[in-house]
């Protein structure tokens, strides 16, 4: 029975009619059913329609592979109807993953050169869309050709496919590079686009090129004045800005080519104040072009007369009722924060007036900005801010604004005293959200006897009100264990005077012991402070001796053998007790020397130094520390934390002892390829002989970034290899944060190292592989 | 630009222009992420937010949203006039678009991208040149055999 074939439309109908997902898939089922043998023995005129249907159902997620061959046979078609399915067929259904893709090149070769322009530009589209490198080797030839052609509507077309040409395959650069200055000599306004964009690409990629090009700033300047003087044009202009889409591809080109080059950036700067004062910016598209002038302006040698400019310009943005723009100036102002720090502080009021923004995204581009602007003269007042934003924020900023108030407290702290309150207060209203390692930082504070009365008064009064929040319970707890006397002698000055009984003291710690809110860590304090109040305090020591032997059968060990210690000391050790128990000295702050970390980055050449650590846990302690410092400023720019450097040890930490350093081994640089870097550290700590640590550093200076970074390594059997986990994925573009990932390795027989890498990463929008030896491993890394 | 998708209000996918090589699997899953992502963002939110490694501009326009993946260079607000203009020029060919239009014609709806931006990238900033260039296009589709000799576009 021969069914007349159903119209697109009505097989659209039809579908959109199902009631169930599994009528939908029983009607379509069918119609492919129909498509198949339409397309084995169907009326090739309709082919078209057959594939159209084919496409539809595609989109819907359903399986179509079985048109990829049909989309051939409708681009070898003589009839444009059927060209232009097939080529939409083409685009949609293959891709350089399949083998099939490559019988096109043979079509597309013959439609570019029959120099029919609608199929023409067929071709070039899809060549543009899916051309897989091979096919762009075939093909360049036919490309270039038609770089030159008459009909703009064909050139621009072919300018652009020559980009994704070179894209895939950069050595096709030279071809396309010599049509370039010709090109922009043109008026057409989508050949000039395409011009500007194909050099934006060449200049990209090769610094020779990008030297090359320098010479055509003037005539781009031209181009760009003539755009923004010329009046209202109706063909190109969006809302009185003529054409905003070339404005800011020739913006971005400017950025390019004036990048770390003074002369080129002398040449600009008054075309780019130009552009920037006579923009109208009542709508997006002029915002658009301004919004790439200020991002140009802060990438090249700019007068400062003129960088301030362009941060003035951000801060107005701030005031936009758009939020689009409030957005883009927040991120721009973020990027800027460390380079021209001075001028951004001027918009802070702003900038923490966006902290109230109802958009997460907003407000948590305020917070990371804010924090970034926090520094010894506004402490206070920000401080404040931030604090009644913490009250306020939504829940998953909380964690990242106690942490940045209390790093930003650490740094900038006026008086112990206010510090002290800093931290209670954060403690207070986000206790549950702050990190681990406040509590350690809050037990370390410094101070005379004054401030150990005050905190300890305090923190009293606030567990006293509320013993849910852990890390406040715990420091509240420590506080109290070792300065219990003081709380009790009740006549400290600055707060009211509080006369907190014994038994309240003792009363509220064992309520934190047997609250089901309390943590097993939580409870291991309050446990430890009772028995450091049996020393502390004038009465009896029943109660304590109680609670204690209650925990002697806690069924958590920890607590367990604790309480069973601490009972044998009030009997047999009793005389032992006070000593045991007594103050803890005063600790000087031995942590992270937060501001040193700052200035040893600075001085990234002199890091060579470096004692070799002892032991490799603080290795990934030391990158947490310095990933909490990059957290709280929100820096998108870091100098290499680590310096590959001879003796390549990690960063210099004042404190530590540490035995004298061997003799360094030398670093071994293992692959390189457009700008991707991997140098590998030795260290061969010299209390464990078997031990090698090796530090596999990723570095980029290239102009495009490298994502999803993941090295692998084998070794023989008879060695022991270890990864740890790396510090990301991701190197940015440019001499950016490097990657950098530890492998221990354990040769407890001496054995010839040997390794073997596997790198597996994206870049200039491929995926790269890589599987080597690596060779000339020095010797003293086995031996 | 890395890749543009069209969908609906219940996540029915309307459109998608993939302008890198993926496959099917992580297309679907791509798609899949970024749709529940977009959804889920309330209407007083900004239009850019930041996935994986990409920046994602996005606009509703009625019960469509137009949802752009661009690369960490490229400028957020032109990406904006991009979709504010390839959606005047569906307006402007059918005459008021609504979704069933785009749902109907959904080759249309390419071939019009497709005169709009090509490799990523913007190919022709006159309105009037592309709905022309799709005008003659349309007409070709009419005629049964290619005449000798096209007239050549004079846009």
């Amino acid at each position: 029975m021969v069914v007349p074939s159903l119209k697109l439309q009505d097989l659209i109908e039809e579908i959109r009619g199902a009631r169930t997902q599994a009528q939908e898939r029983e009607v379509i089922q069918k119609e492919c059913a129909h498509i198949r043998a339409s397309f084995r023995d169907g009326d090739p005129m309709l082919r078209h329609r057959q594939l159209a249907k084919l496409l539809y159902v595609h989109m819907l997620g359903y399986p179509a592979h079985f048109g990829q061959m049909e989309c051939l046979k409708l681009i070898a078609s003589s009839r444009f109807t059927d060209k232009r399915v097939g080529y939409l067929g083409a685009m949609l259904l293959l891709d350089e993953r399949h083998d099939a893709h490559l019988l096109i090149t043979n079509s597309i070769k013959n439609d570019l050169s029959q120099g029919i322009q609608p199929v023409q530009g067929l071709a070039l589209c899809t060549l543009s869309t899916m051309g897989s490198a091979e096919m762009c080797r075939d093909l360049a030839t036919e490309v270039e050709k038609l770089l030159l052609q008459p009909s703009p509507y064909v050139r621009k077309k072919a300018i652009l496919t020559a980009v994704h040409m070179i894209r895939k395959v950069p050595e096709l650069s030279n071809i396309f590079l010599p049509p370039c200055a010709k090109l922009l000599h043109e008026r057409h306004h989508g050949i000039l686009l395409g011009t500007i964009t194909l050099i934006t690409e060449l200049c990209e990629r090769s610094p020779e090129a990008l030297r090359h090009f320098r010479k055509v700033i003037p005539q781009l300047a031209q181009i760009l004045q003539t755009l923004v003087t010329t009046g209202y044009s109706t063909e190109h202009s969006i809302s009185g800005v003529s054409d905003p889409f070339l404005q800011v591809q020739i913006l971005r080109l400017l950025r390019i080519l004036g990048r770390n080059h003074e002369e080129s950036s002398e040449t600009m700067n008054d075309l780019l104040a130009q552009v920037a004062t006579n923009t109208d910016t009542s709508r997006n598209a002029g915002n658009a072009v301004l919004f790439e002038t200020v991002l140009t302006i802060m990438d090249i040698r700019s007068a400062a007369g003129l960088r301030v400019l362009a941060v003035n310009i951000l801060g107005r943005f701030l005031h936009n009722s758009d939020r689009n723009i409030r957005y883009v100036a927040l991120m721009s102002l973020l990027r800027l924060v460390q380079s021209d720090h001075s001028a951004v502080q001027r918009h802070r009021p702003t900038v923490v007036e966006c902290l109230q923004e109802n958009d997460a995204s907003l407000s948590r581009r305020a917070l990371e900005l804010s924090l970034a602007l926090v520094n010894g003269s506004n402490v206070q007042a920000m401080m404040q801010e931030l604090q009644a934003f913490l009250k306020s924020c939504p829940p998953d900023l909380r964690a990242d604004c106690a942490s940045g108030i209390l790093l930003a407290a650490e740094r900038f702290a006026p008086t112990k005293r206010w510090h002290i309150d800093t931290i209670l207060h954060v403690l207070i209203t986000a206790g549950s959200h702050v990190r681990d390692d406040a509590v350690a930082n809050l037990t370390q504070l410094t101070g005379g006897q004054e401030l150990h009365a005050y905190s300890v008064h305090r923190l009293y009064n606030a567990l006293a009100e509320d013993i849910s929040q852990q890390p406040l319970v715990q420091v509240a707890a420590w506080c109290i264990g070792e300065y219990g006397d003081l709380l009790l002698e009740g006549n400290f000055k600055e707060t009211e005077p509080l006369q907190v009984e014994e038994e309240e003291v003792l009363a509220l710690l064992e309520k934190v012991l047997q609250s089901h809110m309390s943590l097993p860590a939580t409870r291991g304090y309050a446990l430890t402070a009772l028995m450091k109040l049996s020393t502390r305090l004038c009465g009896d020591n029943n109660r304590i001796r109680q609670v204690v032997s209650i925990y002697r059968s806690c069924l958590d060990m920890e607590l367990q053998q604790r309480a069973v210690e601490y009972d044998t000391l009030f009997q047999k050790y009793n005389h032992m007790r006070a000593a045991i128990l007594e103050k803890m000295p005063l600790v000087d702050r031995g942590g992270p020397q937060v501001d040193e970390e700052a200035k040893e980055s600075k001085e990234a050449a002199q890091l060579s130094e470096a004692a070799p650590v002892p032991k490799e846990s603080q290795a990934s302690q030391l990158l947490d520390l310095l990933d909490l410092l990059d957290g709280a400023s929100g820096n998108a720019q870091h100098p290499p934390l680590l310096d590959p450097s001879p003796g390549g040890a990690l960063v210099h930490l004042p404190d530590l002892p540490c035995p004298p350093p061997p003799a360094p081994i030398p670093d071994l640089k293992v692959f390189e390829r457009e700008g991707v870097r991997l140098n590998l550290s030795f260290i061969r700590p010299p209390e464990n002989p078997p031990l090698l640590l090796i530090i596999v550093t990723a570095t980029n200076s290239s102009e495009n970034d490298v994502t999803h970074f993941i090295c692998q390594a084998a070794v023989p059997k008879s060695l022991q290899l270890q990864l740890q986990a790396p510090s990301g994925n991701t190197v940015p573009a440019r001499g950016g944060l490097p990657i950098t990932q530890l492998f221990r390795i354990l040769n407890p027989n001496k054995a010839t190292l040997r390794l073997k890498l596997r790198l597996t990463y994206n870049h200039f929008g491929q995926l790269v592989q890589e599987i080597f030896e690596v060779n000339n491993l020095p010797v003293e890394s086995w031996q | 630009m890395q890749f543009m998708l069209l969908f609906s209000r219940q996540g029915k996918l309307r459109l998608q222009k993939w302008y890198v090589p993926l496959s099917d699997k992580e297309k679907k899953k791509i798609t899949r992420e970024l749709v529940q992502t977009v959804l889920a963002r309330k209407p007083k939110m900004c239009s850019f937010l930041e996935w994986r490694d990409l920046k994602i501009v996005y606009k509703r326009y009625a019960s469509l949203y137009f949802c752009c993946a661009i690369e960490d260079q490229d400028n957020e607000l032109i990406t904006l006039e991009i979709i504010h203009r390839y959606v005047e020029l569906l307006d402007k060919y059918f005459g008021s678009v609504c979704e069933l239009d785009i749902i109907f014609n959904f080759e249309k709806a390419y071939f019009i991208l497709d005169e709009f931006l090509l490799g990523g990238e913007v190919q022709e900033t006159s309105k009037k040149n592309v709905l022309k260039a799709i005008e003659q296009a349309d007409l070709l589709q009419e005629v049964r055999y290619f005449p000798r000799c096209v007239t050549p576009f004079s846009f």
